[in-house]
């Protein structure tokens, strides 16, 4: 018999110096129930859930397990009470096995300390076998792909006897269909007698998936939800305010083709081919979104455009002119506005004023400069324009960027970017971190600046985002463009693209799975919720459905013959 | 292009999906440099013009037994001028293999081949030299005897490297902890009149110089190599004051450790040229073996090694997982103190039975690359280290017997061993992950 475990969080608060992050937070998480805790990004969720695996000691408050308090010195503490957490950012070690990564810190020995990894790998192979997880037990990894390895930290939990498992944000990194197959797990854990605590932002899986929604909003509990709660009102208790979920935007009228790539291929300093050969043009006023699972060649092929690449093979034309080759200052002065995908690492200095951020790129022209020397008025009087224009929210233009909130600082590099005649726009993760408020608007001045007649190209890995700014969509798997298509291109068919799968194989290989009656992802980027409704019977009925369409089409794979 | 375009899948034919488990050939298939194909082809190059063409008109005597081996073996004689030939021939064969693989179907050599060119390259340069010395015999046994006693120290440095550097701290400090081992070793072995307490107390003084290393560099987050650098010139400061005020001062006193007693083992130890290694060494020497065997396998066969690589990988995974990672660092580094102590002893209680200022000589360093070029792995910075010990020896010989080289070229051999072999050899090997990065929770 399943032991199963009521866990409960009273009134916790959590200080960083004068900053509250969880201001009495009251959470009940029921035995063998999926949880969600909905918020934005820094509302203070991970934080919460921290607190909870005794990682942060709570300022305030107390942890209750079965109606009795308890005190987490540490993880160790948390793990022994019964409680796992899958991280956002796994705490697998790369070039160690699964079974070794599975027995760290609760190793099982033979006399003399020596490690029993066959014990290990017999419960690996029991829990696999229990779930359906296809894991090797002696696979490094750093070779496995990133669905299997939030697999491994699944186990890992299992393994140590978890009765509620934290997940915090688990579908960041994943394809749909890995968030597919996850969801599945997550309600077979719960057939099984396990609660989960789901944290997540986005809105269609948490309805997807929930029995309790509470949100939380700027460290506060603002109200629970139940899954059948409309995608508005979730919003906008997440938000606070109402927030038009779905872009206003008139279809795309392209002109001429300006923006020309062919054949680029980048190699990284490994020898990796990063980008791999990919050719795709850009018409002004279209939007081209490059869509894709992170890490599959999009920070290289942007960075390329803008001439950060050292190792870049190919051609780059923009107006018929090479950018390829040419400085990193050449190639703005082209007139290419970029917006790099980590703000705080290369779209501003943290340190210097948002007016200075304003003109970085711009510093040594007039009206800025004279000579050697700068004119701090201009400086500041552009500031104050550009923050009225863009609506960044600071008491003044000679504040640090780095005080500001991500949506803010986001505004402060889109303004700088906008700001001058452009030939090219490009934003990489333009809403990344953003609050659902900022978002709205910068979607707005994204298509403001295509219907002004500027070649767009957004890289995101949102597919709702993309689905949403898109006038057409290019997929990259693994440095390779698997395919561009229309917009309205469904999500099933982008999600099996984005997993590899060429354009004519996804929409063949979705409409096979339609016909067959399985779930398939919801084009419209509205939750099943029949789905929602009742997870429990569906779990029974149909225990993993999801799971297959991916596997089918990898395991019967039949060539990829290059060299 | 029209909006609606597509590209054809690479690679695959149309219709075929393609294999989403497997990455691609582009994102996974490693590089296949020029460098290693054009490295070889020089040295071999190198070694046909001065081994062959410009090689010398005599014979080389090779000694292989000694006196009191149980059963003698022929010493090997051969033609300095042909074996030039014939080897760097074979060198630039081995050389032309590669390139022919790297240009027709651009792929690496196989692992065997840089190892035989090497061994081939040693070969010949040893003719070679020996061939144009002036008295052109040698003792092959004495040579790979004396190279392991060079190697003792530097193998116990490195491993106190892999201790400490497995468990995510840089130990710059080797060559401060030899020193500090050393010195103690002599002035306690003095004092007591016995080695063997000189032994323990090099291991306590090790460890001593090794936790003012972890408490600044895990406690106060210090720069690592900062206070690595630091402690070196502290220990040897400090040494060399102390030789200069007290041991000098009353040498019977304090600096007249005795030496440990070399245990021959019987039998065992008159096995040409394995015998002295293996069965005819002090303390230390054996000690040297089974500390290479024990940390092999502590570090990957045990708990306490996979704790300890996990926290030097990847600390957070390691602490969310109840590890205390601070405190793993700070034992093992003061376990890797200890371990370099002990072999700083063996410069004061068997090489020789006193301790002069900077008695170490720079080993320390030598052992950071010698766990280097053995991949963070003791029995591969074993035999880094019997390299580094064999260049060593070599040079020392090569000078007595007198050689056409002159002597303070031959001095840089164990030094630009340390360079190329690193440099070259290694590539891009790659270290523990969180080496020498603190881990601050939170």
């Amino acid at each position: 018999m399943v032991r199963v475990l009521k866990l409960e969080l009273k009134g916790i608060t959590k200080r960083f110096g004068s900053l509250v992050a969880n201001d009495h937070i009251d959470v009940v998480v029921e035995p063998g129930q999926i949880h969600c805790l909905l918020g934005e990004n820094g509302a203070g969720k991970s934080t919460l859930m921290n607190v909870l695996y005794g990682l942060y000691e709570p300022t305030e408050g107390q942890i209750l397990i079965d109606d009795k308090p308890v005190t987490f010195r540490g993880p160790g503490d948390a793990m022994a009470a019964g409680i796992g957490m899958v991280h956002q950012h796994f705490m697998l070690v790369p070039v160690f096995t699964v079974a070794e990564n599975v027995a760290l810190g609760a190793e099982t020995t033979k006399a003399g300390g020596f490690l029993n990894l066959d014990d290990t790998r017999r419960k690996i192979k029991e829990i696999s076998d229990r779930y359906g997880f296809d894991v090797d037990p002696d696979a490094l990894i750093e070779d496995l792909p990133v669905g299997v390895q939030q697999r491994v930290e699944i186990i890992k939990a299992l393994v140590r006897d978890a009765k509620v498992l934290i997940l915090d944000e688990p579908t960041a990194v994943l394809t749909p269909q890995d968030t597919d197959e996850l969801l599945d797990i997550l309600r077979q854990l719960k057939s099984h007698g396990t609660s989960i605590v789901f944290i997540s932002h986005k809105l269609r899986e948490v309805k997807a998936v929930s029995d309790t929604i509470t949100v939380i909003r700027r460290g506060k509990v603002v109200g629970t939800a139940d899954p059948g709660a409309s995608t508005t009102d979730l919003a906008s208790l997440m938000v606070g305010r109402a927030v038009n979920l779905t872009l206003d935007k008139a279809p795309a009228k392209p002109q001429e083709t300006t923006f020309q790539v062919k054949d680029l291929t980048v190699i990284a300093p490994s020898g990796q081919h990063v980008v791999d050969g990919i050719s795709f043009d850009i018409a002004r006023g279209e939007i081209l979104a490059v869509a894709g699972v992170q890490g599959n060649g999009q920070t290289e092929l942007t960075e390329a455009i803008l001439g950060l690449q050292e190792r870049a093979h190919g051609s780059i034309l923009l107006d018929g002119e090479e950018l390829l080759g040419r400085s990193v200052k050449d190639v703005l002065n082209a007139g290419v506005g970029f917006v790099p995908e980590d703000r705080s690492v290369d779209g501003l200095i943290g340190t210097f004023s948002i007016a200075e951020n304003l003109i970085l790129d711009r510093y040594d022209k007039a009206p800025f400069a004279k000579g050697i020397s700068m004119s701090p008025a201009k400086v500041l009087e552009n500031a104050k324009t550009r923050i009225d224009e863009f609506d960044v929210r600071t008491p003044s233009g000679s504040l640090a960027a780095g005080t500001l909130s991500g949506g803010n600082q986001q505004k402060v590099v889109m303004a700088r970017e906008l700001s001058r005649p452009l030939r090219l726009f490009i934003a990489s993760q333009p809403t990344r971190g953003v609050d659902v408020g900022s978002i709205e608007f910068l979607h707005k001045r994204i298509v403001a600046e295509r219907d002004h007649g500027t070649p767009v190209m957004i890289v995101s890995t949102e597919l709702d985002e993309v689905i949403e700014l898109a006038d057409r969509i290019a997929v990259l798997y693994k440095g390779k463009l698997v395919g561009i298509v229309p917009a309205g291109t469904g999500r099933d068919v982008l999600g099996l693209m984005m997993a590899g799968l060429s354009p004519q194989d996804a929409l063949a290989d979705a409409a096979s799975r339609q016909q067959a009656g399985g779930p398939v992802v919801q084009h419209t980027g509205q939750p099943a919720d029949q789905h929602a409704g009742q997870p429990a019977e569906r779990t029974a009925a149909d225990p993993a459905p999801a799971a297959q369409p991916v596997q089918e089409p990898r395991s019967g794979a039949v060539g990829d013959d290059h060299e | 292009m029209s909006t609606t375009a597509t590209a054809p899948v690479p690679g695959g034919p149309q219709g075929k999906p393609e294999k989403a488990k497997e990455p691609a050939q582009g994102m996974s298939a490693k590089p296949v440099t020029w460098k290693l194909p054009v490295t070889l082809a020089v040295l071999a190059v190198v070694a046909f013009i001065f081994f062959g063409l410009l090689g010398p008109q005599s014979t080389a005597k090779f000694g292989v037994s000694s006196g009191g081996d149980f059963f003698q073996l022929p010493a090997i004689e051969v033609p300095a001028f042909l074996s030039g030939i014939v080897l760097s021939l074979v060198l630039l064969g081995l050389a032309g293999y590669a390139l022919v693989l790297k240009v027709k179907q651009n792929r690496r050599p196989p692992r065997w081949l840089p190892v035989v060119f090497t061994v081939v390259f040693v070969v010949a340069f040893l003719i070679w030299v020996v061939g144009g010395a002036r008295t052109p015999s040698i003792s092959l046994a004495g040579l790979i005897a004396g190279s392991v006693t060079l190697a003792v120290p530097i193998v116990f440095g490195s491993l106190s490297g892999v201790l400490c550097e497995r468990a995510g701290v840089v130990n710059i400090a080797i060559e401060g902890q030899l020193l500090g081992g050393a010195f103690t070793a002599a002035i306690v072995a003095s004092v007591t009149d016995n080695p063997y307490l000189g032994l323990l107390a090099a291991a306590v003084a090790g460890a001593l110089v090794s936790m003012v290393l972890a408490v600044f560099s895990i406690k106060y987050v210090v720069n690592q190599i900062i206070v690595g650098v630091v402690l070196n010139v502290l220990v040897s400061g400090l040494t060399g004051f102390l030789f200069s005020t007290v041991m000098q001062a009353n040498k019977e006193m304090f600096n007249s450790p005795g030496r440990l007693p070399i245990i021959e083992i019987p039998v065992l130890s008159s096995i040409p040229v394995l015998g002295p290694i293996l069965f005819k060494q002090s303390v230390v020497g054996y000690l040297m073996y089974v500390a290479v065997i024990v940390v092999w396998i502590g570090l990957f066969k045990t708990k306490w090694g996979l704790r300890v690589r996990s926290v030097g990988e990847h600390p957070q995974a390691a602490d969310t997982l109840g590890i205390k990672v601070n405190a793993t660092r700070f034992w093992n580094v003061t376990l890797g103190g200890a371990v370099a102590g002990i072999g700083g002893s063996f410069f004061t209680l068997v090489a020789i039975d006193s301790f002069t200022k900077e008695i170490s000589g720079g080993r320390g360093f030598i052992a950071l690359a010698a766990m280097i070029l053995g991949r963070w792995n003791p029995i591969g910075a074993f035999f880094a280290a019997l390299l580094f010990g064999f260049a060593d020896n070599l040079q020392s010989i090569v000078t007595i017997i007198g050689t056409p080289v002159p002597s303070q070229f031959m001095a840089m051999l164990p030094y630009l061993v340390t360079v190329f072999a690193v440099a070259g050899l290694v590539g891009r090997s790659r270290g523990p992950a969180a080496s020498g990065i603190p881990y601050v929770k939170g």
